[in-house]
């Protein structure tokens, strides 16, 4: 680890991974859950060489016994623990959802606060080289729907590695949801441990015309339609969900009301999601006048398919967010024909991360 | 073969089992006015399991807890007054009122939580085991559950875990044959043992009948030594029965789903109090007078603890708002 507190070039996964393991260093309390934990890929280099600084009987390798182990961990957590869990994919912890809605959410709630759970659960949402329907699902809102849970979905480096500090030190269950895509992300992050609160959504980019709510990954997709929006004067403000419960709307009621325009970008399928829930909350919060409907995109509402042949259309993208946004704002045709064939450009193959965009930010 | 010191020790035992009796006749008799409303699974009939189990335990052994979990509470040493409270949804509950009959808690007592879905808690007590042993200490982890717990996979991965890891978990069932009205062999293969469940995980394991609450505490003492030479789990299966219904204050034999014949024998010839009661009658020449004493004693504190439950307060509405969050 660096002694000097530098900004370097790193990706979303080694900050993530060097926030684990500053902190479990100074924190013995702080044990590790996940299959595979000492492995040679350390969960898609999450949490390699973590036996390198981390005791042996903290790492708890686990038996495939999601709904078990999360419980284990649940209870070691009330037990003075501050267990991380880790899934490979978040389908897995789908085994686990008694342990986390019984027992994770209600332990504080149930023994009027003298108990609580400091547990903090990654789960990793997969996506392309064909995941197909089980290793390429959302779910966010699942967790989301719980009170009692938190909720992060960090898009960005510096997001992932001061939320998961924080994260970690809540005393409360966090539920981080690492889409798989984001791990690759690079930005210029300080090597030092450091906390950002859990506070709500970021506003990523500032712009006056449209303002785009996205959670997790899409926020890339956002930022990359954004850069071609641009070059025809319209400025987009690019808001990260980055905390899906509690649910903070401040920021995104007073984007509203400046640009007077909203489109919502789901990680996930839109009936009954994140998106629902923030168009729902905002509205029924104030009386907003909208210059037009707000535009919901999301995940096409069918299982996620393998080939990549049949996953075409099925994630919004950039294309799709400056398409709709150059529908709204009536561009002329031609103008916007040439800024989506430029973008089409930069797209990487369907089913790889974008190397083009994938920072630093 | 009974000395003085062990005759002490089973009439406390005896004042222990008839505590909680008493409690939960008390609970069934006045349940009908409406004033306890939340579900409540009696343990009358289970009694031994409860405290021969608890009588050995040290203080930092914990107990986890299922639905029916009024006599493991008590057993322990859980507060009279704040479980009756509780039951009445009373502000000064062990639980403010929060969780009711079947979640049950006095961490005072290291009697940590019951959880009314079967299984759930399992987990809880093996992950305590899980730190008691990073932090180096000896404390034992205490499970109970039901034989339909059997059923629920996490027991397994409980099990599984347990024994890779060395933990040191006593596992209870307590098999009282049904699940709600369904007989143990609706549910399960019926030549497959439940005890040697455990030896598929490389567990060690006990079966008692639950009748003589001798055998109960001596199988217990055994297996807690047993975890502390060997840093290993251990299985207790106790053979009980359930005398009232699953859930509610009532009999309901009228429904006829149980064996008329097994039913008559557990309540009428294997009462585990009625028997400890026969055994001091037979050891001690002042058991008549003592019992009386006992009975005094009990119905007296029962009655001071219905009667604060009836008296305290209900929790506001706005206290159903705190610590959703730590």
């Amino acid at each position: 680890m660096l002694k000097n507190n530098e900004s370097l070039l790193v990706t979303y996964s080694e900050a993530i991974r060097q926030t684990m393991i500053e902190e479990a260093k100074n924190d013995k309390s702080i044990i590790f859950f996940a299959q595979g934990l000492t492995d040679p890929t350390g969960v898609f280099g999450t949490l390699k060489d973590i036996e390198k600084f981390v005791e042996k009987d903290r790492l708890i390798e686990i038996p495939v016994s999601e709904n078990g182990s999360v419980g284990i961990a649940i209870g070691s957590a009330i037990s003075g623990m501050k267990p991380i869990v880790t899934f490979h994919r978040v389908e897995f912890a789908l085994l686990a959802m008694e342990q986390i809605i019984n027992n994770a959410a209600k332990t504080s709630f149930i023994s009027g606060g003298k108990e609580n759970v400091p547990i903090v659960i990654r789960l990793i949402i997969g996506r392309g080289w064909g995941q197909g329907p089980n290793h390429s699902q959302s779910l966010e809102v699942f967790f989301a729907h719980i009170p009692g849970l938190k909720v992060i979905a960090p898009a960005f480096p510096k997001d992932a590695k001061g939320m998961m500090l924080s994260a970690i030190r809540d005393k409360n269950p966090v539920i981080i949801l690492e889409h798989r895509w984001c791990h690759y992300l690079q930005d210029k992050v300080k090597s030092n441990n450091y906390l950002t609160p859990l506070d709500g959504p970021k506003i990523i980019k500032k712009g006056k015309d449209f303002t785009i709510v996205c959670v997790s990954y899409m926020a890339l997709e956002a930022l990359i339609a954004s850069s071609f929006l641009d070059k025809i004067n319209i400025s987009l403000e690019i808001i990260d969900l980055r905390v899906l419960r509690p649910l903070k709307v401040a920021k995104i009621l007073k984007s509203v009301n400046k640009t007077k325009l909203l489109m919502t970008v789901d990680l996930g399928w839109k009936s009954f999601g994140i998106c629902s829930e923030i168009l729902a909350t905002i509205f029924c919060t104030q009386k907003i006048s909208l210059k037009h409907p707000p535009i919901r995109l999301g995940m096409a509402e069918k299982p996620t398919p393998s080939s990549r042949g049949l996953v075409e259309g099925h994630y919004p993208n950039s294309i799709d967010i400056i398409r709709e946004v150059g529908k709204v704002l009536q561009v002329d045709k031609l103008k916007l024909d040439k800024i989506i064939k430029e973008a089409k450009l930069t797209l990487s193959p369907i089913d790889v991360p974008n190397n083009i965009f994938k920072g630093p930010f | 073969m009974t000395n003085d010191a062990d005759l002490k020790e089973l009439k406390n035992i005896y004042y222990t089992m008839y505590r909680i009796r008493l409690v939960e006749e008390e609970i069934s008799t006045r349940y009908v006015k409406e004033q306890m409303r939340c579900p409540v699974h009696l343990s009358i009939g289970q009694e031994s399991a409860a405290v021969g189990v608890s009588h050995y335990l040290k203080e930092g052994d914990k107990v986890y807890s299922n639905h029916r979990c009024h006599a493991h509470y008590l057993a322990k040493g859980g507060d009279l007054k704040s479980m009756i409270c509780e039951i009445y949804g009373k502000e000064n509950g062990c639980l403010g009122g929060r969780g009711g009959s079947m979640h049950l808690s006095d961490l005072s007592a290291n009697f940590m939580t019951s959880i009314p879905i079967i299984g759930s808690s399992i987990p809880l007590a093996v992950g305590n085991a899980l730190s008691e042993k990073i932090k180096k200490k000896n404390n034992v982890s205490v499970c109970f559950f039901g034989d339909s717990a059997i059923e629920e996979g996490v027991l397994h991965e409980c099990m599984n875990f347990a024994s890779l890891k060395k933990l040191k978990v006593l596992f209870v069932c307590e098999n009282n044959q049904f699940s709600i009205f369904t007989h143990l062999n609706q549910r399960q293969p019926k030549n497959r043992s439940i005890e040697k469940i455990a030896l598929a995980h490389n567990i060690a394991y006990k079966t008692v009948d639950c009748f003589d609450v001798k055998k109960v505490i001596d199988a217990t003492s055994k297996s807690l030594k047993y975890i502390q030479n060997n840093s290993s789990p251990y299985f207790l299966v106790l053979n009980t029965y359930r005398w009232k219904e699953h859930c509610g204050p009532s009999n309901d034999d009228h429904l006829n789903y149980r064996d008329k014949v097994e039913t008559e024998r557990w309540i009428k010839k294997k009462c585990s109090i009625k028997a400890l009661d026969s055994f001091l009658k037979k050891h001690d020449n002042n058991w008549l007078e003592t019992k009386e004493k006992y009975d005094n004693i009990i119905r007296e504190e029962i009655e001071q603890a219905f009667m604060d439950a009836i008296n305290s307060k209900l929790p506001s509405k706005k206290d159903s708002w705190k610590f959703i969050y730590a």
